[in-house]
């Protein structure tokens, strides 16, 4: 019979993701209270130095598939792998972090295991033998509790949602045959920034900047950002505007972000805008308009010009470190 | 080169959503419907590769009759044909459902290339252009900014964490969309009077040869069970203070000593 939880770690160049600490901890907690145990999966090339790290997050086992071929991530040979590995392992629950490998990965797979999956989940829970997953839809303008059918039960969930915990504990690390198999597509290069680049869904703290910015000079955002550790991110009229990349968005065409703090400067607040950030735990809105919806979404708002209020946040921030 | 995009209507992103009774639908009836907005990138980058290297752009759409209204406005952009699979044994089908049906519409009309949304934002799925590409066994880029087709290949830059990958995949392949790609065309008003006497048909199951016990609710894996509003974030806190100063200084003081965020 299907028993345990299955976990697909992800990793990039030799890092974990943040979300696939995530992953195993929730994980853990899923399988604490089936009393079952942990399995976690590591694919790539050189990862077994990695591999060890994620006992601490609660993995009882390590499964670690290291072949050349998986030194990048594609569709095909990783989801040929982790069938072969779900179909070994039988396992009742299946989880993945949905980044961008992550949803990629996971609906290929769902679809060849021919198995529900529940997208981009915010909170898990047993009720039961039922697993009932929670996910926003429609922009997260609603919630929905989906249960699954179908062995594994398919979980991806939403990088920044849920917690990790570390436990006093290792895991057995175990190194596994892979067949690759044949791949349809092929990586003919990599365009990354540097790692010490945060992305924005995985940001704890994103200031953020509108049309109320005025043009391309986010410099005072930056400053902000800096001080706190954050990146930074724009509402859709920045980015129409040109005055940040596509990559910055926020919003229902654009990031979906879960940080403990956001900052929205010159951001009116549209519906689109609060899709992709309205799972932050902190709003903080500053902007001139006291009329400005985005106050009615926040925590705490400033009524002020932005340039005279956000570089005098900078300097407060700077004065108590 | 046979281009066929995946298109979903979904209510406006403006649109107020209401619960249905049963809990786990939206009331529909005064909902505003317009083309997937990833869809709409779709329907421009399929009309821009067909405008470079010749071909046919068609829309396939599984939905209920007022669909059409969506494929006729990509009809109107510039699309070839329209495919509305209509049938109500499809209602409550999950992701592998939808794409069961929509890989039977496929190997009827044809494709060298399928364009699709990286998610329809209703239920912000990100799953069924993955399992229209797994039935139909070839190979898939998710959430691309910019394509070129050249001998017989396709190749993306995939949008990821921190950066773009650039991916090449031979054809027939699968891609969907992200912001950034392209910026969709208007329908312009001959667009739209041509658009009235371009094909588009209606099927159903049967037409596809598709065993409806395959599709629908009763097949479903993935099921919603409970449909509810989110926590209302109780209403911010306006900082008072005399000050651009005071006002900072307390914010500063709240987010340390109140939220603990810093
Ligand atoms: C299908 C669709 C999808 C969309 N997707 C997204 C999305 O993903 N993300 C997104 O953000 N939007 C999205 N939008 C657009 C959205 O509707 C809004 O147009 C957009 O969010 C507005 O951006 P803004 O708040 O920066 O600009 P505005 O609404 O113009 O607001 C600017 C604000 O700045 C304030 N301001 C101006 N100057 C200053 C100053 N010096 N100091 C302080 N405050 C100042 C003003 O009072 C105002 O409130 C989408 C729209 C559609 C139709
Ligand atoms: N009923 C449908 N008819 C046609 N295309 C669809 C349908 N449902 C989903 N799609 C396509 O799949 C994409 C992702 O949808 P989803 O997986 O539901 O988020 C959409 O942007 C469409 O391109």
């Amino acid at each position: 019979m299907a028993q345990g939880v299955l976990i697909f770690a992800e990793q990039v160049d030799g890092n974990f993701r943040k979300v696939a600490y995530e992953a195993v901890s929730e994980g853990r907690r899923q399988a604490d209270t089936l009393g079952e145990a942990v399995t976690a999966v590591v694919l790539g090339s050189g990862v077994d130095g990695i591999a060890g790290e994620l006992g601490k997050y609660g993995a009882d086992k390590i499964l670690v598939g290291d072949d050349p071929a998986l030194a990048d991530y594609t569709t095909d040979a990783y989801t040929n792998v982790l069938f072969d590995i779900v179909k070994d392992n039988d396992p009742g629950i299946l989880l993945l972090g949905a980044s961008s490998q992550g949803k990629d990965l996971s609906a290929r797979l769902a679809a060849r295991l021919g198995v529900g999956l529940a997208m981009d989940c915010i909170a898990l829970k047993l009720d039961g033998e039922k697993l009932i997953a929670t996910r926003p839809v429609y922009g997260g303008k609603v919630l929905a509790e989906v249960a699954l059918e179908g062995i594994p039960r398919m979980i991806a969930i939403r990088p920044n949602v849920m917690e990790i915990v570390e436990v006093t504990k290792a895991g057995d690390v175990e190194k596994i045959d892979v067949n690759p198999g044949a791949v349809k597509t092929r990586v003919m290069e990599k365009r990354l920034e540097a790692a010490s680049k945060i992305d924005l869904t995985e940001a704890d703290v994103i200031v953020s900047g509108g049309r109320g910015m005025g043009g391309p000079d986010f410099s005072v955002i930056e400053e902000l950002a800096e001080v706190l550790g954050g990146t930074i991110g724009a509402s859709r009229s920045a980015v129409d505007e040109g005055w940040r990349p596509h990559s910055d968005q926020v919003g229902q065409t654009g990031k979906v972000v879960s940080p403990n703090l956001y900052i929205a400067c010159g951001i009116s607040g549209a519906i689109q805008h609060l899709a992709g950030m309205g799972s932050s735990k902190y709003v903080v809105a500053i902007n001139k308009d006291p009329e400005a919806p985005i106050f009615k979404k926040a925590d705490y708002g400033i009524v002020e010009d932005l340039f005279d209020a956000v570089p005098a946040i900078t300097a407060e921030l700077k004065k108590r470190l | 080169m046979d281009i066929v995009v995946l298109l979903k209507q979904v209510p406006d992103t403006e649109t107020l959503i209401q619960i249905a009774d049963d809990k786990a639908s939206i009331r529909t009836e005064d909902v505003k419907w317009i083309i997937n907005p990833y869809d709409e990138f779709a329907v421009e980058e399929a009309l821009r590769i067909k405008e470079k290297n010749g071909g046919k752009v068609t829309i396939l759409t599984m939905g209920p009759a007022r669909a059409v209204e969506s494929i006729r406005t990509a009809l109107a952009m510039g699309a070839d044909e329209g495919v509305l699979i209509d049938d109500p044994a499809t209602e409550g089908s999950d992701a592998l459902g939808t794409a069961r049906v929509l890989v039977a519409a496929l190997k009827e009309t044809g494709f060298d290339l399928i364009i699709a949304g990286q998610r329809a934002l209703d239920n912000d799925g990100y799953q069924v252009p993955a399992a229209v590409a797994e039935l139909l066994g070839i190979g898939q880029v998710s959430m691309v900014v910019k394509d070129e087709v050249a001998d017989g290949k396709i190749r993306c830059e995939s949008t990821v964490e921190g950066g773009t990958v650039v991916i090449e995949a031979g054809l027939p392949a699968l891609f969907t969309t992200q912001k950034g790609i392209n910026e969709p065309r208007y329908a312009s008003l001959p667009g739209i009077m041509k658009a009235k006497k371009k094909p588009l048909t209606k099927k159903n199951l049967a037409d596809l040869g598709v065993d409806p016990s395959e599709v629908g609710e009763a097949q479903a894996k993935c099921r919603v069970k409970n449909l509810f509003f989110p926590p209302e974030r109780s209403p911010g806190k306006i900082i008072e203070g005399e000050t651009v100063g005071a006002k900072t200084a307390e914010l500063v003081r709240l987010l340390r000593e109140e939220a603990k965020v810093i």
